[in-house]
């Protein structure tokens, strides 16, 4: 980088690529500011996809820069609360990759049933459709009394949306097939009741799930599990904060713990790799050895 | 104001390019299509002079539930470079095909892939749009962005972008593709650097590299 070491230099007009530059400025000040005036920590996301959900919030808030949206969020906590959706809400679907959730009836809950109780960690649970996910197959398993979720996110409205468990009716018809791709037994419809446009799932379902807020990038391990699933959250997160929440899991994962992650996740980029075996390579199911 | 074949060649990167030592400004060549693409990347694969060694990296529009490894495998038959779908924060090599996996988005920032599961872009998971714009931001003046067949607007704006951070702008001429909306919209959102038949775009893509040397 050529950046004059000080302002002597006569340079007053900025290089030609100074437009990204200053960008780049601008974010990072604005996470800065976030974080030292509401103590959310974006500063380790994954740059690109940010720099996206940022654009978003500056469209809806009619604002040109991101030196503008620094103002209003710095000033109004409702622009704030708005953005933390944006950044936070993790786009996923129920029994997405249904194949992963035929590898985890296959794989993973003959294991789960080794143990005379288990605790599974959906981390970055978002709207929770993961969590329903995983409830119903634990259901038709015969395993929901015996295997606890812990639903975890960072976003306390989200959290809420979890809790209610409300999808939109018009998804329904993509659940239901990846449902029967996933290896439902049963009929997806029971699960379920129409309430206006939403589907409103049954609460049996997750009465034995714990909803709590929690912070992957600044909260410790709080328990001990013998799953925990992560699919398409790490994405976000850049390579230093991947690694932090890597030794995360490994300090939360029982010995032969299973860790799930995303289709197109891996933990070949880490050094914790050499701790754990692939149960199942194609669909990122991992087992922790040592 | 793209004439068919240009002959102008674009600036190539001046000082502070990063790819320094490889002898060619340009690092990144990314090619997103849509319907009629899968012919259309294979035989633009097919064409590509071994001594490119630029990172290529396809968005092509597919479902979500087409299945894993076989738009690669697909290609793989027309490339004579090793074609895959990156995971997460996997590192770009040069003399590689990369294509955007299924029900992803997949961005490029400095060095590596990122993935995000984020709403569709233009009805499109990947979205075309989504990739140029995050190439334009870490490669700028060394990517080159080529919009093929295609039913839809996906690309046009992402196009655009990689034009407006010194990049090169490619563009399939219409008239020759197999559904011409998607050329359309990228040549009325930007004005491309090349519009030319699939079978010239080999060729101008070598030319940008020797002008580049």
């Amino acid at each position: 980088m050529d950046v004059p070491r000080d302002g002597s230099k006569d340079r007053l007009s900025p290089p030609r690529s100074g437009d990204e530059d200053v960008q780049r400025i601008e974010v990072e000040l604005l996470l800065e500011g976030i974080y030292r005036r509401y103590g959310f920590d974006f500063r380790e996301y994954a740059p690109a996809s940010l720099r996206r959900r940022l654009r978003r919030r500056m469209d809806s808030e009619q604002l040109d820069t991101i030196s503008g949206l620094q103002d209003r969020v710095l000033h109004d906590p409702a622009v704030m609360e708005r953005l933390l959706l944006d950044l936070s809400i993790n786009v996923t679907a129920m029994f997405r990759d249904p194949t992963f959730f035929v590898a985890f009836r296959e794989r993973v809950v003959p294991l789960l049933r080794t143990y005379p109780f288990a605790r599974i960690w959906v981390a970055g649970c978002s709207t929770g459709e993961e969590v329903y996910s995983l409830a119903i197959l634990l259901a038709e398993e015969g395993l929901s009394d015996r295997v606890r979720i812990y639903a975890t996110d960072i976003n306390e409205a989200v959290l809420e949306l979890a809790r209610l468990g409300v999808f939109p009716l018009d998804k329904m018809r993509e659940y239901t097939q990846n449902y029967i791709r996933a290896g439902g037994t049963s009929a997806f419809s029971e699960y379920y009741v129409a309430r206006y446009d939403g589907a409103q799932f049954s609460r049996s379902l997750v009465e034995g799930v714990v909803f709590a807020q929690h912070n992957l990038a600044s909260d410790s391990a709080f328990n001990e599990f013998h799953a925990i699933s992560c699919r398409n959250v790490m994405i976000y997160f850049d390579r230093p904060l991947q690694e932090h929440v890597h030794r995360l899991f490994h300090e939360s994962l029982a010995t032969f713990g299973i860790l799930a992650l995303g289709q197109k996740e891996t933990i070949r980029f880490s050094p914790l790799e050499s701790c754990y075996e692939e149960l199942d390579a194609a669909e990122r199911l991992y087992r922790k050895v040592r | 104001m793209s004439g068919v074949g240009s002959t102008e060649p674009p600036r190539s990167a001046g000082a502070g390019s990063a790819g320094a030592g490889a002898g060619t400004s340009y690092e990144v060549i990314a090619i997103g299509a849509s319907w009629g693409g899968l012919q259309a990347v294979g035989t633009l694969l097919a064409g590509l002079s071994a001594d490119i060694d630029a990172t290529v990296v396809v968005a092509q529009h597919r479902g979500p539930e087409s299945s894993p490894g076989l738009l690669e495998a697909i290609l793989q038959r027309s490339a004579k470079r090793p074609v895959s779908a990156p995971d997460d924060k996997e590192p770009l090599e040069r003399g590689h095909v990369y294509v955007a996996p299924a029900d992803y988005h997949l961005l490029v920032e400095d060095g590596h892939f990122a993935l995000s599961t984020e709403s569709r872009v233009q009805h499109a998971r990947p979205s075309i749009d989504v990739l140029f714009e995050s190439i334009a931001n870490a490669y700028r003046e060394r990517a080159i962005g080529i919009v093929l067949t295609g039913l839809n607007q996906d690309g046009a704006a992402g196009l655009a972008a990689i034009k407006e951070q010194g990049g090169v702008a490619i563009v399939q001429d219409p008239s020759s593709a197999e559904r011409r909306a998607m050329p359309d919209a990228a040549l009325a959102a930007t004005s491309a650097d090349a519009v030319l038949p699939l079978a010239e775009i080999p060729g101008f893509l070598h030319s940008l590299h020797l002008g580049a040397m």
